[in-house]
């Protein structure tokens, strides 16, 4: 086996006890207490995730902006400088090669947050397609990736850097000194709530780590891994890639259609896209929250009236619910909220409602 | 890490109390760390039969789903109905309150096969290195 990667704040999660867990290639802290805890403490107060694992792409150069235009799905336009734009990367038949953060620092300047599985694929899919006055380059070790989140995120923040940040808008950006460094910092995150994700220079990754633990803890912050991440992500209804997202699957079936601006003009993939966003799609994404005690994992079989309408993409017990809660793809005739169906688990058929997405809101 | 010297272990991490014809089973200390905290757990119905190394039940961690095998032969005399809605018992004692099911075995000569707590250690520290 292949050496694992280490994050810059590897042995501080070490120290801090954490258990840690393979992930594409990096071994990243899967919990330090308990998966539960730490996934009520983001819904209750605030916790803060290390994703360095994560991707950066940087282009640069005069048609930076027309690489971005034709390689992603959203409209890059509305973009102004200091602002980031949920996106996807299409093959031209529509699948999904990766979903991303698009980030433009600078009229000529963008970062490409992406998927840790994916950063080899998207870096050489990015290179392959950029026009040629476009330099496309590879920034995964320039910067390390913190997540602060939940409902205390802002109150943690804005003590540290200044009250400023409270105006700054969903997916807004900015620059701020934090741990004797500087970061980029956009209102952004992966888990259902308010929050902010920072990009700092890899190697003082640990000193903003520590400012930020030392400041929130009094608020209830904790570090929070991998294993929480995921079911809070589950909880929001964002979808993974791996799970909800593949190269056979379009983000018109994944609900993300908002993010796939066809006025924009052509782009990998838009032909497809943009016909499936007039005509629709055989299947959707759909959320799912069991009626019956179990837990949907990826790859069951969603039932309705005996018959296989679709199947689970992920799963988990929701630690807000108390219930099994999943995503899965049901054909389209079945998937609107309000439906039940059965989720095939082991030996028995356990029954579910299609919920809209998210399954847990904020505040509950 | 506890191996307690009264029971009985399986390498598939099952440990088994001996009282006269019954063996009380559940999963050891080493199999609920590696699983990690059980959030579902699913057990047999009183009366069904279970055989030795068939799977006859299910615990689920957040991460990840597992079978739990018979340790030994029998029928199913009473199964812990604490478990299905407090599956954490079985992290926070699993040779007490985290005990999984009852079998009245079939075959007692089946017991021979498990490892003793001395030996179940060896086989753990060999699995860890």
């Amino acid at each position: 086996m292949a050496e694992l990667a280490h994050s810059p704040l590897y042995e501080l999660h070490r120290a801090a006890g954490a258990r840690f867990v393979e992930f594409a290639g990096w071994e990243m802290p899967l919990q330090y207490t308990k998966i539960n805890q730490e996934h009520l403490a983001v819904r209750r107060a605030a916790g803060l995730f290390d994703v360095s694992h994560m991707g950066e792409i940087e282009l640069c150069g005069p048609s930076a902006f027309a690489t971005v235009q034709s390689l992603t799905t959203n409209d890059a336009q509305r973009l102004r400088n200091l602002e980031a734009q949920y996106s996807l990367l299409c093959l031209p038949t529509g699948g999904v090669v990766d979903d991303l953060l698009v980030y433009r620092l600078e009229d000529e300047r963008f970062l490409l947050c992406v998927n840790a599985a994916n950063t080899a694929k998207d870096l050489d899919w990015t290179r392959r397609h950029a026009y040629s006055d476009t330099v496309v380059r590879d920034a995964s070790r320039d910067y390390a990736l913190l997540a602060l989140q939940g409902p205390k995120a802002t109150d943690i923040f804005a003590s540290l850097v200044g009250e400023d940040v409270r105006s700054v808008p969903r997916y807004g950006c900015c620059t701020v000194s934090i741990g004797g460094t500087r970061a980029l910092c956009s209102r952004s995150g992966y888990t259902g709530e308010d929050g902010w994700e920072l990009f700092c220079p890899w190697n003082d990754a640990p000193a903003v780590w520590n400012t930020l633990l030392a400041a929130g803890a009094p608020a209830g912050l904790v570090p929070a891994g991998l294993g929480a991440r995921d079911t809070l992500r589950i909880e929001a209804g964002l979808p993974l890639y791996g799970h909800e997202l593949d190269e056979h699957t379009t983000p018109v079936e994944a609900g993300l259609g908002w993010a796939v601006r066809c006025s924009k003009g052509a782009f990998l993939g838009s032909e497809v896209l943009c016909r499936q966003k007039q005509s629709g799609v055989e299947r959707k994404l759909v959320g799912l929250v069991l009626t019956e005690p179990g837990i949907p994992r990826q790859g069951y079989d969603i039932m309705k009236n005996g018959k296989h309408i679709g199947v689970v993409t992920s799963g988990c017990k929701s630690p807000v619910l108390g219930t099994g809660i999943g995503l899965g793809y049901v054909a389209s005739a079945e998937a609107w909220v309000g439906n039940t169906v059965q989720v095939h688990i082991r030996q028995h058929l356990v029954s579910a409602n299609i919920v809209a997405r998210p399954l847990v809101r904020p505040d509950v | 890490m506890e191996f307690p010297e009264d029971l009985r272990y399986s390498k598939e991490h099952e440990w088994v109390l001996v009282e006269g014809n019954v063996a009380t089973v559940g999963i050891t200390d080493y199999a609920q760390e590696q699983l990690g905290e059980i959030v579902h757990v699913e057990l047999p119905e009183v009366g069904e039969k279970v055989s030795k190394e068939d799977a006859f039940g299910v615990v689920e961690s957040v991460k990840t789903v597992s079978d739990v095998y018979a340790p030994v032969s029998g029928s199913v005399i009473e199964v812990n109905d604490d478990l299905p809605d407090n599956p954490e018992l079985i992290n926070e004692d699993p040779y007490g309150d985290g005990w999984m099911l009852k079998i009245e075995m079939s075959d007692p000569d089946e017991l021979e096969e498990l490892m003793t707590a001395e030996e179940y250690e060896r086989y753990v520290a060999e699995l860890k290195e």
